[in-house]
């Protein structure tokens, strides 16, 4: 167990390694002049697909990766999303800004209502209960008429732009911008988690809850506190994608195909680990976006072929990713004195 | 809603139960023996269907008669599996255990509907058909003689455990490992054993339902859950716990079915496991 748990205090923003700081830094800059770049659109659609499952891929690893709970089912949170917005909008012609903290509250509201009976499972239990949950929650969408059942939802086109009804048809880059912000506002608040007391706490039940209990933290109260903000983190992911396809059915936002790619991902990259999830993303989805246009188009899944296939040898030869390749003392934090 | 109705409904979901339990008993078997959740056991139920259906298709054979080779053929992919897969994870911690299966079961369905694409098919004509009338109880013949034959195959795996010295020595390496490895019981073997009797059961079950059920690739979803849960029910790692719960879940299936909503199957299930898992963790049967 991290011995900084014992005296529990959360690490400074300050105590960064410049060279991390730097690294980071250039990054940001580089990925906000890209599309001054002039891109075609089927790059920043890859951007797009990179920065929206880096995103999700994070959520899933707040739970699974900091508080040791594996989830199959987290394409729940993600579909919860996108009907929020969505239903909003048909119905009531809300804007996706005003929906989106909806979309996001309703998540946190289910997490901590699945969380409850679930989070006292551990282990398989809550592996098994959680790929019941994603199922379920497809089964129930595809016959619940309110929400259009299986057919799903259309967004009604505007006729312009809107950044208020948050629809761009002219170009992508709008979109670029929004889902980049989203994904750095994502990485710093679960950078600044990883650094914090809840962070050292959640590490601590993951990797011991006999003992993290011993300690006074109350391990299911901090697996359901991940939990919901894991949930906070993906529904937000969910009603930007339904702005950027404008139609959503429950085949699509439920599949459990979004359980396993943020599973994937997190793992490739690096589980535990917050660069984790970016590293697994900038190297999955090209791959992934890739084989759909050179081998894929007959219905052959021949991009869930390498998925299956990648998981397998990295839990095999690598189970903490392609980020333990990068050495130690690059990501480590400044030594204290 | 007559009394004969709900007699119907029983004895389906009896019939169900039955396959959902030697389902069970073969992901509870490998469970037990080395702590692993075989994610990928509704894959492995598909693929003893495929065969079923395939040697029908291109040799004739009946699905009855190609039995025993759809049996030795998902033990071979047992062996396979441990030898390939599992036998690297077994130290791993369990979240890359679960990812590993989990990986397996995405790798084995897209590759056959890579190769068999995702239509539907069914076996045309099969010597068991048609149905049986007891009263005024309608028994479909192939479901019937499924479920006897997972029963059998049920009680032989029972026996096998419990009365043989190689099922005695899987015991041994399900209790203890290392107590097992010292006694001069290999425990690689053992897995790799336990691999291949459990997916032997799927194979059963598998190539008996090639009789009457659609075979397509996702064919194995819902009844890996079943199984899942009705190994939960049954208490991780006891094999006649699997039989109970495997009929409870047939119950509850096709009682809730024909009571409530037949679309929301599922849920029930699922609602019953729930329960169980938070009040009686240990399961219903559980040796814990």
């Amino acid at each position: 167990m991290d011995n900084r748990l014992l005296i529990a205090k959360s690490e400074p923003l300050w105590n960064t390694n410049n060279r991390v700081i730097f690294l980071v830094g250039s990054l940001i800059t580089l990925l906000f002049a890209l599309p001054l770049f002039g891109l075609n659109s089927f790059y920043l659609h890859l951007f797009i697909m990179i920065f929206m499952h880096a995103v999700m891929a994070q959520s899933w690893n707040v739970i699974a990766g900091f508080s040791g709970q594996i989830s199959l089912g987290h394409g729940a949170f993600f579909g919860i999303g996108a009907y929020a917005t969505s239903f909003f909008y048909i119905q009531f012609g809300t804007s996706p800004w005003i929906s989106m903290p909806i979309g996001i509250l309703v998540s946190g509201i289910f997490a901590i209502l699945i969380g409850i009976p679930m989070l006292r499972l551990s282990g398989h239990y809550f592996a098994i209960a959680t790929l019941l949950i994603g199922i379920s929650f497809q089964v129930v969408f595809q016959r619940w008429d309110l929400v259009g059942a299986a057919s799903g939802l259309w967004v009604p086109m505007t006729s312009e732009d809107s950044w208020l009804a948050l629809q761009f048809h002219k170009s992508k880059v709008p979109y670029y911008y929004i889902f980049l912000i989203f994904f750095l506002i994502t990485f710093f608040i679960v950078w600044l988690l990883s650094r914090s007391k809840l962070g050292y706490r959640l590490r601590a039940v993951r990797d011991d809850p006999q003992a993290a209990l011993s300690l006074c933290i109350n391990v299911s109260n901090y697996k359901i506190i991940a939990y919901v903000i894991s949930a906070m983190i993906m529904a937000p992911m969910g009603s930007l994608f339904a702005q950027y396809i404008l139609i959503i059915d429950p085949d699509r936002v439920f599949n459990i195909e979004i359980s396993i790619i943020v599973l994937l991902i997190t793992v490739l990259g690096g589980i535990g680990n917050v660069w984790g999830p970016i590293i697994g993303a900038a190297i999955l989805i090209p791959i992934s976006e890739y084989s759909r246009i050179y081998l894929g188009g007959t219905g052959g899944a021949v991009d869930l072929i390498l998925y299956g296939l990648i998981l397998m040898i990295i839990c095999i030869f690598r189970p903490d990713g392609l980020i333990s390749f990068v050495p130690k003392d690059i990501l480590e934090r400044k030594k204290q004195r | 809603m007559t009394s004969e109705i709900i007699l119907q409904a029983i004895i389906t979901g009896l019939m169900m139960g039955l396959i959902y339990a030697l389902i069970a008993a073969g992901l509870s078997l490998i469970f037990g023996l080395m702590d692993i959740v075989n994610f990928a056991h509704g894959e492995h139920l598909m693929l003893s269907m495929f065969s079923s259906f395939w040697l029908w298709s291109l040799f004739g054979l009946d699905p009855i008669f190609s039995i025993p080779i759809t049996i030795l053929l998902m033990a071979f992919c047992g062996i396979i599996t441990h030898y390939f897969l599992i036998r690297y994870i077994l130290k791993a911690k369990m979240l890359i255990q679960i990812c590993a299966t989990f990986g397996l079961s995405i790798f084995i369905r897209s590759i056959a509907q890579l190769l068999w694409t995702p239509d539907f098919r069914n076996v045309d004509k099969p010597l068991l058909e048609g149905r049986l009338e007891i009263g005024s109880v309608f028994i479909g013949q192939p479901q019937l003689i499924a479920s006897l034959v997972c029963l059998i195959a049920f009680i032989g795996l029972y026996l096998f455990v419990t009365k043989t010295e190689t099922g005695l020595a899987l015991q041994a390496t399900a209790q203890d490992r290392h107590a097992a490895e010292i006694l001069g019981i290999p425990s690689n073997k053992m897995f790799a054993i336990g691999w291949a009797i459990g997916l032997g059961c799927v194979g059963v079950a598998g190539g008996m339902m090639a009789n009457y059920f659609f075979i397509f690739t996702d064919v194995g979803i819902n009844f890996a859950l079943f199984a899942f849960v009705a190994v939960a029910l049954g208490g991780f790692g006891s094999i006649i716990g699997c039989l109970y719960a495997g009929i409870i879940i047939g119950l509850v299936e096709s009682l809730g079915g024909l009571l409530i909503d037949p679309s929301f199957k599922l849920l029930y299930v699922f609602v019953i496991y729930l329960l169980v898992v938070i009040y009686r963790p240990q399961g219903l049967f559980g040796r814990y």
